[in-house]
């Protein structure tokens, strides 16, 4: 069985996986836990928007 | 006065935690967590949490394994590799798994193979952080 992911896909995956255990094991309050994986998703999926762009400037 | 009020509280908080049967459970709840992803949570009760921390270390596991990514085995060679090694073995049971049926050979033809590989170390990680997790509520310094 293989898997085909985009780049873009890849990353956002991660990024959910990786904010979920982050929002559940760095809170005490499923309220927080809830505000503070969206947080870690937000930054995860941000710095990678803002790392391509960097990137293509580079580039050009 | 306000730090020793505190110092007083952790006190009693840490003998309440030494006094309860939490003593036992303070030793399986990791070792389950680590295990099985999201056991150490189950077990104390916490029915959620374990599902969205199974949920996410099995997706991150098995999507690496889909890309073709490589599970590593022992090795003494290179200091990534047995950094690899050290960070698929946080997934337990889902590493030995893995070896047993030989899935996860790495495939170096496709860019995103390189990206499951990291997914699979990555899994193991945050297992990691789920059976300290487990630990800490175990303990009673989370709720």
């Amino acid at each position: 069985m293989t898997f085909e992911l985009s780049h873009y896909n890849a990353a956002l995956l991660f990024a959910l996986c990786a904010s979920t255990v982050f929002g559940i094991t760095q809170r005490n309050t499923p309220r927080d836990m809830f505000r503070y994986g969206a947080y870690c998703f937000v930054l995860f999926a941000g710095g990678v928007i803002v790392a391509s762009w960097a990137m293509w400037l580079i580039k050009h | 006065m306000a730090n020793l009020q505190g110092t007083a509280t952790v006190n009693q908080r840490s003998a309440k935690a030494a006094a309860t049967p939490a003593g036992s459970m303070a030793t399986i709840a990791p070792i389950a967590g680590w295990l099985v992803p999201g056991l150490g949570h189950f077990i104390q009760r916490h029915y959620i949490r374990g599902c969205l921390l199974m949920l996410a270390v099995f997706t991150m596991f098995f999507a690496g394994l889909g890309m073709q990514g490589k599970v590593y085995a022992f090795n003494t060679g290179d200091l990534l590799d047995m950094l690899g090694f050290v960070g698929d073995l946080g997934s337990g049971l889902l590493y030995f798994i893995a070896r047993s049926m030989d899935w996860g050979g790495g495939n170096i033809h496709r860019a995103v193979a390189d990206y499951g590989t990291k997914y699979i170390v990555v899994a193991g990680l945050l297992n990691v952080i789920a059976a300290v997790d487990a630990h800490h509520i175990a303990i009673g310094k989370k709720p």
